[in-house]
């Protein structure tokens, strides 16, 4: 596998807020791509972004029509590539919430039908694009403007929901968790979907500066914590071998990740600490789980 | 040569799509369409047909499907019904926006709640302000022309919009009628293949779906004006096939024993066969009625029915749903079509709906109610026909 | 172009670089490792010469590029409007 040396296949100009963790996911995506990819979208940030009329910012062809229906959307483009005998590549990129919550019939209706389509989840953790609502993707203990922390709330009160296990029950050629704070092996494990028959299925861990409430420098920083504190295990399943997953040598506590994000900040104080407790033990079961 | 078949209404739109070879087609069944896809799925599965099956998970993902497919430059197709279209609207709307020209069949069938498969037309009038195209079909034989007219219709450069071909269920998919099936040597010189005006293509890599803020109005008023320029086509291709193929249905009217009629009805769908018997039966009673079948209701012909009606002294739209809280959907339409022009008055007649069935004694009813009306000098706005007054309460 | 279709790339028209109120300026430091490329969000980094160029026409100053550099050889300041 040899990487386009440095493509750019996302162009400037595009409106993404300043330290955009989802742009970040998209120029890194594109990249290990390539020219020959057909993306289809779901509503949603990068969709907003990327697309007002006129200045589009992508390079390769992009399809968007709403919010729940890219997964079979882009099973129609596969269907037609096939009936003309052309072999590009179809891959889906989606936020969490057209993934995890609205969109998750017909992204599990394609898994079943075995397409040949990449789904790309980018995953900023609630719904951005309209104000940081909070979404199955959102983690225990995270205050979103529709699970927000107060006098009588933590914030979110159920676990994220564990996306990369549905689509593996599906029997998926290929599924993998990534973050942009690791490019390389973000980009190993998109350049690998080309190679890989089936439907496959990635998602990538994309802190949103705004959404999550940190400095627009930190971005790549908050996503190595994630990383480093085993809050978010990064592995990859191909079928038939045995799960790989990326090892963290001197694993941080959690509260180093916590502590930097607005959205956890009421777990600072004393009366909430024991969730921020709770979210360790979190870490602490991925760490056995998966053998971080 | 073509050939005459006793089939199943759903059978002559298998027929019909076969002939038009579509790349692409996805469905989900639900009742009334689903022997149409099952059909379809056979010949695909015999290799009868070159074409692409996604068998999805639900309307949604159908329409979506086609919408990839199509705005990837390959002929496309789906069928749905009732809830399996209203599923479908919101894909059918940006369907329209994005000018992607999907044919599909909407079989009629009544909205929920109460639930029941009986015909009607609630499902496609909601699909009204969508911008697609809607022609409503009189029988198993118009329904398989309609279907290999649509296509060129909605793949017209100076159109580009889907096509939904509506047909009542049960009443013409489910019965049996001797249809007339064209060659595909011939339909193929009918129909070309399909050449996009763009598509997604890595070649040329082209942005579909674009976020517009000023734009807006523009582009849906550019639906409209293709709607305006297919009242054209719509009449055209209609005389195109009969050139071709011998057969015509109308274009985007057509009327029966209209010339000296005092009162016309003007309807939709499986009824007008039912309404020319009952014109037949009432002419003999020295009753001057005619029918007028309204084949394309968007675009919707209002001058075209206004010119055809403008001699009679009653015209009594027969519709087949209700816009609760305004009235007949198709009478509204008539009536605005008619505001400020010398026209005959409009009687708004409710009939039909839930399947109810559209019998003799109802259509004398319609009639009495129109007479009654010319003879007092007024019409009221709408008439609720064969009312089962028990279930009101 | 009908049904709001329309081409690649236009997003360049738009210029981003007056969203900036920080600015990222290259030192000598800088070897052209194209870290700061690879993490920057909006397209506007090249490494030409082993040496990172900045687009200010598009940088809008977020400053991922100074926080990751590994040798320091970006430094915001801020800008002067």
């Amino acid at each position: 596998m040899v990487l386009a040396e440095r493509e750019n296949l996302l162009a400037a100009g595009h409106r993404a807020c300043p330290g955009c963790g989802a742009a970040i996911a998209l120029r890194q995506i594109l990249r290990a791509l390539g020219r020959d990819t057909i993306v289809v979208s779901a509503t949603g940030c990068v969709e907003t972004f990327t697309s007002p009329y006129g200045m589009s910012a992508w390079e390769v062809p992009w399809i968007h029509s709403l919010f729940e229906n890219s997964a079979s959307v882009a099973s129609g483009v596969q269907a037609a590539l096939e009936f003309l005998q052309e072999k590009s590549s179809v891959v889906v990129i989606s936020g969490d919430g057209g993934t995890f919550d609205i969109g998750m019939g017909a992204m599990s209706g394609m898994f079943e039908r075995k397409q040949n389509i990449t789904y790309i989840c980018y995953d900023n953790e609630a719904y951005m694009n309209t104000g940081v609502q909070g979404s199955s993707a959102t983690p225990y203990g995270s205050s979103t403007t529709t699970t927000p922390a107060g006098r009588a709330s933590f914030g979110k009160i159920q676990h994220k929901k564990d996306m990369p296990a549905i689509a593996l029950a599906h029997d998926v050629d290929y599924v993998a968790t990534a973050s942009i704070a690791y490019p390389q092996d973000l980009m190993k494990k998109v350049a690998k979907t080309k190679e890989i028959y089936g439907p496959k299925y990635i998602q990538v861990h994309t802190p949103c500066t705004i959404g999550w409430g940190f400095d627009s420098s930190k971005t790549i920083e908050i996503g190595k914590l994630a990383v480093e504190t085993g809050l978010v295990p990064i592995y990859e399943v191909e079928k038939g071998k045995p799960m790989v997953v990326k090892k963290v040598k001197n694993k941080k506590p959690v509260m180093e990740y916590l502590k930097f994000q607005n959205r956890y900040r009421h777990l600072l104080k004393g009366e909430q600490k024991d969730i921020a407790d709770q979210i360790q033990a979190i870490c602490d079961k991925n760490i056995e789980r998966f053998g971080i | 040569m073509s050939t005459i078949s006793v089939i199943e209404g759903s059978m002559a739109v298998a027929q019909a799509v076969k002939v038009c070879r579509p790349g692409v087609i996805a469905a989900y069944p639900i009742s009334p369409q689903t022997h149409i896809v099952e059909f379809l799925s056979q010949f695909v599965a015999d290799n009868e047909m070159d074409t692409k099956y996604v068998r999805v998970d639900a309307e949604f993902s159908a329409a979506s499907a086609v919408y990839g497919s199509s705005a990837t430059g390959v002929r496309s197709y789906t069928a749905s019904s009732s809830q399996g279209l209203l599923l479908m609207s919101e894909v059918l709307y940006a369907m329209a926006g994005t000018r992607l020209p999907v044919v599909l069949t909407g079989v009629n069938r009544t909205v929920s709640a109460p639930i029941t498969i009986q015909p009607d037309h609630q499902d496609t009038m909601a699909l009204r302000d969508t911008g697609l195209i809607q022609l409503h079909v009189e029988s198993s034989q118009e329904a398989y022309a309609t279907h290999v007219q649509a296509f060129k219709l909605a793949e017209d450069h100076d159109i580009l919009l889907p096509v939904m071909v509506c047909m009542d269920g049960w009443i013409l998919t489910h019965s049996f009628e001797p249809v007339k099936l064209e060659d595909q040597e011939k339909v193929d010189e009918f129909l070309p293949p399909f050449v996009p005006k763009y598509r997604l293509d890595t070649k040329n890599p082209l942005t579909y779906g674009a976020y517009a803020d000023d734009e807006v109005p523009e582009f849906r008023l550019m639906m409209h004006f293709a709607q305006d320029r297919a009242k054209e086509k719509i009449k055209k291709i209609a005389r195109e096939y009969e050139a071709k193929f011998g057969d015509y249905f109308g274009g985007l009217i057509d009327t029966y024993r209209c010339d000296d009629a005092e009162i016309i009805m003007v309807a939709m769908g499986s009824v007008i066969g039912t309404l020319k018997d009952a014109v037949d039966k009432l002419r003999k009673e020295n009753i001057k009625v005619g029918v007028l079948k309204v084949r394309s209701y968007r675009p919707f012909p209002g001058e075209e029915i206004l010119s055809a009606v403008k001699g009679a002294k009653m015209v009594a739209v027969l519709d087949k749903s209700l816009s609760v809280g305004q009235g007949g959907p198709l009478a509204t339409d008539v009536k605005a079509a008619f505001a400020s022009k010398q026209a005959p008055p409009v009687l708004g007649c409710i009939a039909g709906m839930g399947g109810r069935d559209m019998s003799m004694t109802l259509i004398r009813e319609i009639i009495e109610k129109s007479q009654k009306a010319i003879a007092t000098g007024e019409t009221p706005d709408t008439e609720y026909i064969a009312l089962k007054r028990q279930y009101l309460e | 172009m009908i049904g709001a279709v329309c081409k690649a790339a236009g997003s360049l028209q738009y210029k981003t670089g007056t969203w900036r109120d920080n600015r990222p300026e290259v030192n000598d430091n800088c070897n052209g490792c194209g870290i700061c490329e690879t993490f920057c969000p909006d397209s506007c980094i090249t490494i030409e010469n082993k040496k990172c160029i900045i687009d200010y026409d598009y940088c809008k100053g977020c400053g991922i590029c100074a926080n990751e550099c590994v040798r320091k050889a970006i430094v915001m300041r801020e800008e002067r409007k």
